[in-house]
C-alpha cells in the first residue's frame, strides 16, 4: 500500500507509537538489546529491529511468520518486529536516523525520498551484499538505488491505472475500455448519459490529483525528458506545460464526482475507493492497491469480480511511449552497523519466491517485487495491471517520490490547487525548482 | 465579585496567615522571621522544583532548539550546516499561504468570541435553572467535548460528505436549496470547520460558565427579585457582571485554542482545498514535517509562539488584570 491516509488511524499514530515504544522498552531485557532499535551482536548472535508499517493482518502475520522461518534457518539472527503506523515513517524517520540507535531495517519507498535520507549517513550501502540475487527482481530494484548504489530493496511493485466497474460499463453499453483520451472522454459522456458519474477522485489527499497530471506528463514527455526532469528537479521542458494543457481540457469535460476536492482517497465508503466499491462511480485512476482498498469499503462480497483494469489512455501526439506506466513500490533500507550482511540476508529471504507468493495470495499486495511470484496472482484485473507493468517501455516513479521530498510534495500541492481552480501551469512548473510554494 | 475572586481572597488570607501560625512554636530557636523565611524557601523548592524541571526540559529547552533550527536550511537528515540567518523568517512573514493561514486563525478566533460566547452564555443561563432533566441536558451539551477530536472529525467528515447524511436530511426537510459543498468549496470550508469546532468545544464553555454561575450567591438574586427586578434585569445587571471573570478566562482560552487549531482541520481537510482551510499549525506541519523542511517548520513555530505569547501577555495585562490583581499582588508581596 502506497499511503494510508486513514484519518482515525493517522491521529492514533502518536498513541500507537507511544505504545510501541513502551512495549519495546519493557521487552528489552531479553538478549543483549538495550532498546527497541539497537542491533546487538554478542558471540556472533545478532538481533535486528525491524520497523515496518504492517500494523494489521494479513501483512503483519506474514511478517511474523517470515521472522520465525528466517530465525529457524539462521539461528544466530533474531528479528524484532516493530510495526508502526504508515504516517509515522514520514515524520519520525528524520529523528530516528539522527539518533544513535536507528532501526536496523525500516520501511523505504525509494526514489528521491531515499536519496534525502542517504544524506543522514546512516543508510547502509547494500550493493555488495545483494549483487548475487538483486538481478532476479528485474528493473524493479533500480528505484531503490541512489547514484548507482543499492541503499534499499523493494518487496513489492505498484502500477497506477484505471480500475473500472465492468457492470456499470455494460449498463452504459461500453464494450471495450478506451485506449486514447478522446475515447475516454466519449466513454465519460456515455456514462453521464446513463446517470453514472464517470470517474472517482480522492482530491483531499492531493497525490491522487497528482497522478493525473503526472500521467499526462508521462504521455507527453519522452522517457529521457522525464528521467532528466526528476534527477534535476526541473519541469521546464515544454512537454510538461503540454500536460497541464491536456489536463485543463480534460477537466473541462467534468469527468469527476462533484465535490472531489474534499473526498478522501481511501478507507471509508465515502472515499473515492469506497465510491468505486459501491458503484457510485464507474472508474478511478489508482494504484494496484485499489482492489484491496475497495474490499474494505463495501459489503459487496463479489467486488473483485466486478473490477476490470485498463492502462492510462494514449495522448495523441505525445512523445511518451503509450506503454509507459506510472508506479512505485514498497521496500526496505538497512542502517549502517555490524549487522549489514544479516540484514541483507533477511531482505533476500523476503524477496524469495516463497514469501513473495504469500504476499500475493494472502496480503493481496498487488505486484510482487520478484516476478517469479506473479503466477500466484488470481484476479484478472490485477493480472492485467501486472502485465502492463512488466511490458512497460518505462516505469516512471510517482513524481512526488522520484523527486526529493520537499519539491515532490510542493508539486502535489500545486497540482491539487490547480484541481481546486486556484492554480496555474506556472505554479505547477515552478513548484519543484524552488522551495517556494510556502 | 463572584466565586473566583472570593476563592482568591481566601487563598490570600491563608497564605498571609501561614507564616504567623508557624512562627509561634519556632520562636524559641532562630529569630522567627529568619526561620520562617528558610522554611518558605524549602516549601517553594519542593513545590516548584518538579514542575520547573519539567518546564525547562519540555518547554524552554525545545524552544531554544526551535529558535536555533530556525536559522538554518535543514531537512532533518544531514548536519546543521547551512546557516541562512533570518531567511526563513523572511519566507514566513512574506509567504502568501502563511498570511492566509494566519487570517484563518484570526477569523476562527473572532467567530469564537462573537458566536460561541453568546451561545455558551445563553445555554449556561438556561441550564443553570432548576428544571426537570437538568443533569441529562448538561451531560448532552458536554458530551462532544469528551469525544476525541479525531473521532468527531472523522464523524463529521462522513456526515458532511457530498450527498451524505446532512445533505439527505436537508433534502427530506425540503431545504435542498441549502445543500452546499461543505468541505469542497474553498469559500465555505473554513466556516464548516468552525461549525464542527463549535460543536466540539461549546460544552467546555458551558461547563466553565455554569461553574461561574454556581458561584454567584443566590441571595443576590433573591434580594433583587424582592426589590422588584425583572428576570431580564437580574440577568443583565447582576448575573452577567458577576460572570465577568469567567467570561474573560473563556475568551483567553478560546483565542489561544483558535490560534493552535490543528487536529480537526488536519483530519477533515488537510488544510485544503487549495489552502482554503490552512491554519498556522497545519501550515507548520505540512511545510515542516511532511516536506521535511525542519528549519522552516521551526521558524513557523517560533512565529506562532511569538503571536500566542504576545496575545497572552497583552491579555493578562489589560483584560485579566482586574481578576488576578488581588491574588497575585498579595501572594507575592
Amino acid at each position: 500500500m502506497r499511503r494510508s491516509p486513514k484519518p482515525v488511524i493517522v491521529a492514533m499514530a502518536v498513541a500507537a507509537a507511544a505504545a510501541t515504544i513502551a512495549a519495546c522498552s519493557s521487552s528489552s531485557g531479553t538478549s543483549a538489546g538495550s532498546g527497541s532499535s539497537a542491533s546487538s551482536s554478542a558471540g556472533g548472535r545478532v538481533t535486528l529491529s525491524w520497523w515496518n508499517n504492517a500494523t494489521a493482518d494479513p501483512l503483519k502475520g506474514i511478517w511474523v511468520s517470515a521472522i520465525t522461518a528466517f530465525h529457524t534457518a539462521h539461528p544466530s539472527v533474531t528479528i524484532q518486529n516493530v510495526p508502526h503506523q504508515n504516517e509515522f515513517f514520514k515524520t519520525n524517520m528524520p529523528i530516528a536516523l539522527k539518533s544513535n540507535n536507528p532501526p536496523d531495517i525500516y520501511q523505504q519507498w525509494g526514489g528521491g525520498a531515499e536519496a534525502t535520507q542517504v544524506q543522514s549517513g546512516k543508510l547502509a550501502d547494500l550493493t555488495q551484499y545483494v549483487s548475487g540475487w538483486i538481478g532476479t527482481l528485474g528493473k524493479a530494484a533500480a528505484g531503490w538505488q541512489v547514484s548507482g548504489k543499492q541503499y534499499g530493496v523493494p518487496y513489492d511493485q505498484h502500477v497506477v491505472g484505471f480500475w473500472y466497474r465492468k457492470d456499470l460499463f455494460a449498463k452504459a453499453g461500453i464494450t471495450t475500455p478506451p485506449t486514447t483520451i478522446p475515447q475516454l472522454e466519449s466513454v465519460n459522456a456515455k456514462l453521464r448519459a446513463h446517470g453514472i458519474t464517470p470517474i472517482g477522485l480522492g482530491g483531499q489527499a492531493q497525490w491522487p490529483d497528482a497522478f493525473w497530471w503526472e500521467y499526462f506528463a508521462v504521455r507527453e514527455c519522452s522517457t529521457s525528458v522525464i528521467q532528466q526532469g526528476m534527477s534535476s528537479s526541473s519541469l521546464s521542458a515544454p512537454c510538461y506545460s503540454k500536460a497541464t494543457k491536456d489536463l485543463t481540457a480534460f477537466l473541462a469535460t467534468n469527468p469527476f464526482e462533484s465535490g472531489f476536492n474534499a473526498v478522501a482517497a481511501q478507507s471509508s465508503p465515502t472515499s473515492s475507493a469506497g465510491m468505486l466499491a459501491n458503484g457510485k462511480v464507474a472508474m478511478e485512476l489508482q494504484g494496484d492497491w485499489e482492489p484491496g482498498e475497495a474490499k474494505g469499503d463495501t459489503t459487496d462480497k463479489n467486488i473483485d469480480s466486478k473490477l476490470g483494469w485498463f492502462a492510462f489512455p494514449a495522448v495523441p501526439g505525445g512523445q511518451g511511449d503509450p506503454s509507459s506506466v506510472l508506479g512505485g513500490g514498497d521496500g526496505w533500507s538497512c542502517t549502517t552497523g555490524a549487522a549489514e550482511p544479516a540484514c541483507a540476508q533477511f531482505l533476500q529471504y523476503i524477496d524469495s519466491t516463497e514469501v513473495q507468493k504469500q504476499l500475493v495470495t494472502q496480503a493481496s499486495i498487488g505486484l510482487p517485487a520478484n516476478p517469479a511470484a506473479e503466477s500466484a496472482i488470481t484476479s484478472p484485473a490485477v493480472k492485467a495491471a501486472a502485465q502492463a507493468h512488466d511490458t512497460a517501455a518505462y516505469v516512471a516513479v510517482y513524481f512526488d517520490q522520484a523527486l526529493p521530498t520537499d519539491p515532490g510534495l510542493a508539486l502535489d500541492a500545486a497540482i491539487a490547487n490547480f484541481f481546486a481552480g486556484k492554480g496555474s501551469n506556472s505554479a505547477i512548473i515552478n513548484s519543484v525548482s524552488s522551495s517556494s510554494g510556502h | 465579585m463572584a466565586r473566583a475572586e472570593s476563592t482568591q481572597d481566601r487563598g490570600a488570607v491563608r497564605l498571609a496567615a501561614g507564616p504567623e501560625i508557624i512562627s509561634g512554636p519556632a520562636a524559641a530557636g532562630a529569630p522567627p522571621k529568619q526561620r520562617s523565611a528558610r522554611r518558605k524557601r524549602i516549601e517553594l523548592t519542593i513545590l516548584l522544583g518538579p514542575p520547573l524541571i519539567l518546564f525547562i526540559g519540555f518547554v524552554f529547552v525545545p524552544m531554544i532548539f526551535a529558535i536555533w533550527y530556525s536559522l538554518y536550511n535543514w531537512n532533518g537528515y544531514g548536519p546543521l550546516s547551512d546557516f541562512i540567518g533570518l531567511q526563513n523568517y523572511q519566507g514566513v512573514v512574506t509567504g502568501s499561504v502563511f498570511h492566509q493561514a494566519l487570517l484563518h486563525n484570526i477569523i476562527i478566533a473572532v467567530l469564537s468570541v462573537v458566536i460561541q460566547l453568546p451561545i455558551s452564555i445563553g445555554l449556561a443561563l438556561l441550564l443553570n435553572r432548576r428544571m426537570r432533566g437538568q443533569a441529562a441536558m448538561r451531560l448532552a451539551v458536554f458530551t462532544p467535548y469528551v469525544l476525541s477530536q479525531a473521532t468527531s472529525a472523522v464523524m463529521w467528515s462522513m456526515l458532511l460528505s457530498h450527498g451524505g447524511p446532512v445533505d439527505s436530511l436537508l433534502k427530506s426537510a425540503g431545504l435542498a436549496a441549502l445543500i452546499h459543498f461543505w468541505l469542497a468549496s474553498t469559500s465555505l470550508v473554513l466556516y464548516t470547520l468552525f461549525f464542527v469546532v463549535t460543536w466540539q468545544f461549546i460544552g467546555f464553555g458551558i461547563v466553565l460558565l455554569l461553574a461561574g454561575l454556581q458561584g454567584i450567591p443566590p441571595e443576590l438574586r433573591e434580594a433583587a427579585a424582592i426589590d422588584g427586578a425583572s428576570s431580564w434585569q437580574i440577568t443583565r445587571r447582576i448575573m452577567l457582571p458577576l460572570l465577568g471573570p469567567t467570561i474573560r478566562i473563556w475568551i483567553f482560552l478560546a483565542v489561544i485554542g483558535s490560534l493552535q487549531l490543528f487536529d480537526i482541520v488536519w483530519i477533515m481537510t488537510l488544510g485544503g482545498p487549495a489552502n482554503a482551510s490552512q491554519t498556522m499549525l497545519t501550515y507548520l506541519y505540512f511545510n515542516g514535517a511532511e516536506r521535511t523542511q525542519f528549519g522552516y517548520g521551526a521558524t513557523v513555530s517560533v512565529v506562532l509562539f511569538i503571536i500566542s505569547f504576545v496575545f497572552a501577555l497583552a491579555y493578562q495585562r489589560y483584560a485579566l488584570r482586574r481578576d488576578t490583581a488581588g491574588a497575585v499582588t498579595r501572594a507575592v508581596g
